[in-house]
């Protein structure tokens, strides 16, 4: 379908698009479009204006900033995918991002876009979340931080305030000795995922010292494994992983859609935490 | 209503748009360039997958005024004096379609993948293709037709 009408603007800068947004309550920001644009055409957005902020300069690239790397959020998927300072810095982010769509989407989509749009079937919020992330928001009084865990309020709803643009995110570098892994489930390409789990897993002496646990698609928002986590603090590969692991699903409230009920994306929460723990451990 | 500059196939145009024209609607409907079709409408076929500053796009996931300042390669582009791309041949000679429908998608997404590799093996090209379906013929001839545009692509550079 052609969708409704609105006005565009590509402001010249972050204060420019800011005070734009701030002007007009139905504006929205425009990214890459890959998530916003099918929301037009099959008419349920209505905005008044779109900002285009998918060309300013200041909102892109990849930086290694010694203890995190720094991403831009108009930086596209393809690009975080190719870039060595994100594989190198945050492997698990280059996992999740090569999963996302399909090629000429990622060629448009961006990091940013995608934590904005806040959906919570998306992969990149959860590993965002796992990796104890901060995001970074533009506005016409400055920068303001927020952490990952305060970030997504509910669904497609972020901490984002009238007049905010999300500019960037900060990732951590975790230390050597870390695995990673992102293990989505779903029953055609480039489809989005039924469920999706990223892990970070700290091995020592044969055991799990630390992990931290990203779900995809168990909630309104992304969820961390809290319970499965406190438990494979010190558990053994093998038995004890598995046990802990069976609480992968405690505190989530998964959706019921076409492709799956609650009950059975609990299971593939459980099993496929599993498979991600074991893979991120280096013990498929 | 915006005014933007746009080349497509080479030829440079200035077009003013309405903020939610579509690049796919603006292909075909204003500039003629109907070889690139509209499939799904909802971004999953990429049947109408063109060239974006030389990275491929789903056209109907991008506003016209997006692409402003922009190179644009559609389907019609790729031949050179009356003649096929050596994708385009390959996909001919490997009846790698029967309604025709995806085939520009299937083309442009092809080429892309070249981009990175070269010569991609079978399973390369079945992920590579992710984005673009086939309701008629499947993919088989689909997957020898790049295997086969890939090798002649690769021999036209070398004897260049």
């Amino acid at each position: 379908m052609i969708p409704a009408q609105f006005d565009y603007v590509r402001p010249g800068s972050l204060a420019e698009a800011c005070a734009e947004l701030a002007a007009d309550e139905d504006a929205k920001v425009l990214a890459g479009g890959q998530s916003l644009l099918p929301l037009l055409r099959l008419r349920l957005a209505y905005p008044s204006k779109l900002v285009d902020v998918g060309r300013l300069p200041e909102l892109s690239g990849v930086h290694d900033r010694g203890d995190h790397v720094y991403i831009g959020a108009m930086t596209t998927h393809d690009e975080v995918i190719r870039s060595a300072v994100v594989t190198e810095g945050c492997p698990l982010l280059a996992l999740a991002t090569a999963t996302v769509a399909d090629p000429a989407v990622r060629h448009r989509g961006t990091l940013g876009g995608s934590l904005a749009h806040a959906d919570p079937a998306g992969d990149l919020p959860a590993v965002v979340l796992a990796l104890d992330g901060v995001l970074v928001a533009g506005s016409e009084e400055g920068e303001r931080e927020i952490p990952a865990a305060e970030f997504f309020v509910d669904y497609l709803e972020t901490a984002l305030r009238p007049g905010e643009v999300l500019a960037g995110v900060k990732i951590p570098k975790l230390g050597p000795g870390w695995g990673f892994h992102y293990e989505k489930f779903h029953r055609t390409a480039q489809a989005w995922a039924i469920v999706g789990v990223a892990a970070a897993v700290r091995r020592a002496d044969g055991a799990i010292a630390e992990a931290r646990i990203g779900l995809t698609n168990m909630g309104a928002t992304p969820l961390r494994a809290a319970a499965a986590e406190s438990a494979l603090r010190g558990a053994e590969l093998g038995d004890q992983v598995r046990q802990a692991c069976e609480m992968a699903d405690e505190g989530t409230s998964p959706p019921a859609d076409l492709h799956a009920q609650p009950d059975y994306r609990r299971h593939l929460a459980r099993v496929l935490t599993r498979r991600a723990v074991l893979a991120a451990a280096g013990s498929p | 209503m915006p005014r933007i500059t746009v080349t497509v196939d080479g030829i440079t145009y200035e077009e003013d748009v309405e903020p939610r024209l579509l690049l796919v609607h603006l292909l075909r409907d204003r500039l003629g360039k109907t070889g690139t079709p509209v499939g799904c409408d909802t971004s999953n076929c990429g049947a109408c997958t063109v060239m974006l500053d030389g990275r491929s796009v789903k056209s109907c996931s991008v506003l016209a005024v997006q692409a402003d300042g922009c190179d644009v390669v559609t389907i019609e582009g790729l031949g050179a004096g009356g003649s096929m791309h050596p994708m385009q041949r390959a996909f001919h000679e490997e009846h790698a379609l029967q309604c025709g429908y995806c085939t520009p998608g299937m083309v442009m997404a092809a080429i892309d993948l070249l981009r990175d590799d070269p010569d991609p093996s079978e399973e390369a090209i079945r992920h590579g293709l992710e984005g673009n379906l086939c309701r008629c013929t499947g993919y088989c001839n689909i997957v020898r037709a790049v295997r086969r545009g890939a090798q002649e692509m690769g021999q036209a550079v070398k004897t260049s």
